[in-house]
């Protein structure tokens, strides 16, 4: 069952979103949520450009992704209905706030005719509700005055919509009381209109029955709702813990980036010092000082950001300290789209520094792992030395799922050693530290954090003599140190879990590789091309750079490659690059995940279509 | 970090191995030879010591020094620095920089950096000119000035980079020149001996694109009527037996005067403790360049909270308040449910 909350900027449509997902959690369902909204924190009421949404799907069985076309569209004004219609289902549930459709709504939507009245939409079930007045009439006896009950009705839709699927209402009523309760005649307010939405499905004869969606089939464990921004933040403070690294942040504010910033700020407890720096280059800045002081560094960002902390991020490659560049990426170029989701941004982590700049790129493909990812990008750095390119997207970073929680103990060590020794005799004899003698398997260079008695060494962005670390221009020492810049992130694939082929292994007729968020949309749509009879199989890279070392085998073990992405087909160029193979492109950049049924039609495209 | 008793230093355990590679005759010189005599007075030791650097010929500097280093990016010093300060109370960080580097690229790292109250160090030799990309005008280069790039004079206003620091509201602010060590070695123990962000502007001559440039305030012969010396709590006096004088006025700001003229008791006496950084920097717009009488020595010193130890107090405070944190009541501190 997939419902979307659509209504104004200012209507409350992510709280209801959000509170319906909780709800439906707590009960058991499976469920993947997807927010919708614009740029704009407050576009003029009632217009196209301020309708935002949220979309989430529940389910009584394990499911990968937010849903293709809604079942069910709550629309709280015709803006909303007009934008959202298009996308529900044929023959979908229309529930309206009857009350915004008056003339001026209408105009304000574009609409000439009345929608509700003029058949255009016949084709669906449509329930209109007074939404507006029914709110201000349940809350007109706690002395409400009528232009304040009027912002409780998105707790009148959440009671209606918690009512015609069955949701416990004892979490939604606490959780009223808690987040109101500076405010009492605002909680009052707002657990009236809740309960009458409630009541008002339950006994108004418009819904003959409420839908059930029973509790999913999940494996046994402890489970919360995560998001992929709250699992990163977490995923950090695991890594320092796991490190013994304090946690340093070097942040500037930018959407979807920010949450992240904003969920470590609140963990002093765990020693994490977060900075919110002046600019983005003051942000990853801070973050190397930190590091080369010997803290975790980390600094969080989105696109634009990534292009201001380029030179920085080739500083921390010539410094060789370890160093997490967290990108939550965005709809590009420029500001482009600021709350839609993209992924175009696997190029310039590969190639967007001047020199030959290589660094280890990973990415997570769900928001669940988003924690489990930033360990593994922490853990490359620490060992290797060298910042890592952690890549999100928009929609994981909002998106939210249940995530049977980890044993702790089952985490990894990821801790290091610093230098506390000399480790070079000098042509003089002396005992000396060279800070950039490496480890013979690793490449790791050795690492003294200053305080170290009698290691003191600089070392900087000028190319440095191979060992000691002195400036150098030599030629055939930069030649050897561009190759050995090279040869250690080359040699993390070692180090890394060989891809793993899911689906028919052994028979399939086509691979589908993807990386990033694509995954839930690329196991709906390939297990939906199986269901037709189609051979399909999958491997889904979260190590970008270095590529697993089993993946060209893969790569060549199958007829026909398909390499879905929310860009015009970066991974595929690598691929084609790199293992000489014809990967076949699908792309999607309009702002929003794949559906199910787009990467179906593309697999059943590529094979020739139904067998 | 282990022994407790700071080893008796020399000069040379504080300078490195490597061979410094200034042109012959440049400023540099003597304040790297300052610095390095300064260090072992300070009670510090070499590996609680840091220096940290951007781009430019000042940038050299911490290759020089027998400490912790980083010769980083163009600008970015303080931005690395206020991590490395914030990560790292126990260091004493320092950063060197240019005109170059902290005005123009890296202008906004400095202001916040001082805005912040850091507790770092920062010499900013001032040479107003480029001289690693070989003469362009720097954002201190004189209006009309003729470089490479601008041939027909320079058009840019210039920045006056103690009122920057100062509109910026630095805890510390001052100025000395690479002609007088003595001054030199006095400033810089006061601006390190500081909590807070200290900013000290040296001028420091660059003899092969802009020789000369500070000459006229601070060559030996014209010293005494060029320098204006400031002395905390003393009225401001200066030239030969000091006939003259730095007075306030309501209408013009600070104004040089004959001390004959107003009478010593209309002078003003010079506070670097005052709160409000009005009066130092009327004092910091008393001369529109080097060709004027131009005040040296601290400008401002006030006591302000610094961020760094205000962060870490913030997080002792959340420990002592509610323990450590523990990783596994994180993952469990939204809702949770059981699946059997």
């Amino acid at each position: 069952m997939i419902i979307r909350f659509a209504g104004d900027s200012g209507d409350g449509m992510q709280l209801t979103g959000d509170r319906f997902t909780s709800a439906s959690a707590l009960f058991g369902n499976d469920l993947a949520t997807m927010p919708d909204f614009p740029a704009e924190i407050r576009a003029p009421a009632g217009t196209l450009a301020g309708v935002s949404a949220f979309q989430v799907h529940i389910s009584d069985h394990d499911i990968t992704t937010p849903g293709d076309e809604p079942n069910v569209l709550v629309a709280m004004n015709p803006a909303a209905l007009r934008n959202e219609l298009p996308r529900l289902e044929a023959g979908g549930t229309v529930i309206v706030n009857e009350d915004a459709f008056d003339e001026r709504n209408l105009t304000k939507a574009g609409y000439t005719d009345n929608p509700l009245t003029d058949g255009s939409l016949e084709a669906f079930t449509v329930f209109e509700v007074p939404m507006t007045s029914l709110t201000q009439g349940a809350v007109e006896p706690l002395g409400v005055k009528p232009r304040d009950a009027e912002r409780s009705k998105n707790f009148f839709a959440l009671g209606l919509v918690s009512w015609m699927y069955t949701r416990p209402v004892e979490g939604t009523i606490a959780w009223i009381e808690q987040r109101f309760s500076a405010k009492p005649q605002v909680a009052a307010a707002n657990l009236a209109a809740f309960k009458a939405g409630h009541a008002f499905g339950e006994t108004a004869e418009l819904f003959d029955h409420p839908y059930i969606v029973d509790p999913a089939a999940l494996p046994a464990g402890t489970y919360t709702n995560i998001n992929g921004n709250t699992a990163l933040a977490w995923g950090l403070i695991a890594a320092s813990q796991l490190s013994q690294l304090p946690l340093f942040l070097g942040s500037y504010p930018i959407t979807p980036a920010s949450d992240i910033l904003h969920e470590l700020s609140k963990h002093k407890r765990f020693g994490v010092r977060t900075l919110q720096a002046e600019d983005e280059i003051a942000g990853i800045g801070a973050a190397i000082g930190a590091a080369y002081g010997g803290h975790l560094g980390v600094t969080t960002t989105s696109g634009p950001g990534m292009a201001l902390k380029a030179e920085s991020m080739g500083l921390a490659v010539s410094l060789e300290l370890p160093l997490l560049i967290i990108d939550i990426q965005r709809g590009g170029p420029s500001t482009g789209l600021p709350t839609k989701t993209e992924a175009a941004d696997l190029l310039m982590a590969f190639y967007g520094r001047h020199g030959e700049c290589p660094l280890p790129i990973i990415a997570s493909h769900s928001p669940s792992s988003c924690f489990f990812v930033a360990i593994e990008a922490a853990r490359i750095a620490i060992k290797y030395r060298t910042p890592v390119i952690l890549l999100s997207d928009g929609y994981l970073a909002n998106g939210t799922e249940p995530w049977r929680l980890p044993d702790v103990a089952d985490l990894p060590d990821i801790s290091t050693t610093f230098a506390t020794e000399p480790n070079h005799t000098n042509e003089k004899g002396e005992e000396v530290f060279w800070p950039y003698l490496r480890d013979p398997e690793t490449l790791a260079r050795a690492w003294a954090l200053p305080g170290t008695p009698g290691l003191m060494h600089r070392i900087g962005g000028l190319e440095k003599e191979d060992g000691s670390g002195n400036v150098s221009y030599d030629s055939d020492n930069h030649e050897r140190m561009v190759h050995l810049r090279a040869e250690k992130i080359a040699r993390i694939a070692d180090d890394i879990p060989e891809a793993v082929v899911e689906g028919d292994v052994d028979d399939a007729e086509l691979l589908v590789v993807g990386w990033g968020s694509t995954w839930g949309s690329i196991d709906a749509g390939a297990n939906r091309a199986r269901a037709r009879g189609r051979k399909i199989a999958r491997v889904h890279l979260t190590h970008l750079n270095p590529f697993p070392r089993n993946l060209g085998d893969i790569l060549k073990a199958y007829p026909k490659v398909l390499v879905p992405e929310m860009n015009l087909g970066q991974l595929s160029r690598l691929l084609r690059a790199e293992f000489l193979i014809d990967a076949r492109s699908v792309t999607k950049v309009r702002g929003v995940p794949f559906t199910a049924s787009e990467l179906e039609q593309a697999i059943l495209d590529t094979l020739g279509g139904l067998r | 970090m282990t022994d407790t008793l700071i080893p008796v230093t020399t000069r040379k355990d504080w300078s490195s191995d490597q061979e410094v590679r200034w042109c012959p005759g440049c400023g540099d010189y003597s304040i790297l030879a300052a610095v390095q005599m300064l260090m072992p007075d300070l009670g510090l030791r070499r590996e609680d010591t840091v220096f940290v650097s951007g781009i430019g010929c000042a940038a050299r500097f911490p290759y020089y020094m027998n400490t912790y280093g980083m010769h980083s990016i163009h600008g970015r010093a303080p931005a690395i620095a206020t991590g490395l300060a914030m990560a790292r109370p126990d260091l004493h960080v320092w950063v060197v920089t240019g005109d170059g580097d902290s005005m123009s690229i890296g202008g906004n790292h400095l202001i916040h950096a001082m805005r912040r109250n850091i507790n770092i160090t920062i010499l900013m030799f001032n040479n107003q000119i480029y001289g690693l990309t070989k003469g362009q005008y720097s954002p201190t280069s004189e209006l009309g000035k003729v470089t490479k790039s601008t041939p027909f004079g320079s058009l840019d206003h210039p920045f006056n980079p103690l009122s920057l620091a100062i509109g910026a509201e630095a805890s510390f602010v001052a100025r000395t020149h690479d002609m007088d060590r003595a001054h030199m070695l006095e400033i810089f123990r006061r601006a390190h001996e500081h909590k807070g962000s200290a900013f000290v502007e040296v001028f420091q001559n660059c003899n092969v694109f802009n020789d000369g440039a500070f000459e006229g305030v601070t060559a030996k012969q014209v010293r005494e009527e060029m320098l204006i010396p400031l002395h905390h709590g003393e009225p401001i006096r200066f030239g030969a037996d000091g006939h003259l004088g730095v007075m306030l006025d309501a209408q013009a700001g600070a104004r040089v005067v004959e001390v004959a003229d107003v009478g010593e008791d209309a002078l003003m006496v010079h506070d670097e403790t005052r709160v409000d950084p009005s009066v130092a920097f009327l004092l910091s717009r008393l001369a529109r360049g080097p060709s004027e009488p131009t005040p040296i020595g601290v400008f401002r010193a006030v006591d302000r909270l610094e961020y760094g130890s205000e962060v870490n107090l913030q997080l002792a405070q959340s420990v002592a308040d509610k323990g450590p944190g523990n990783l596994e009541d994180l993952l469990r501190s939204g809702a949770t449910w059981e699946v059997a």
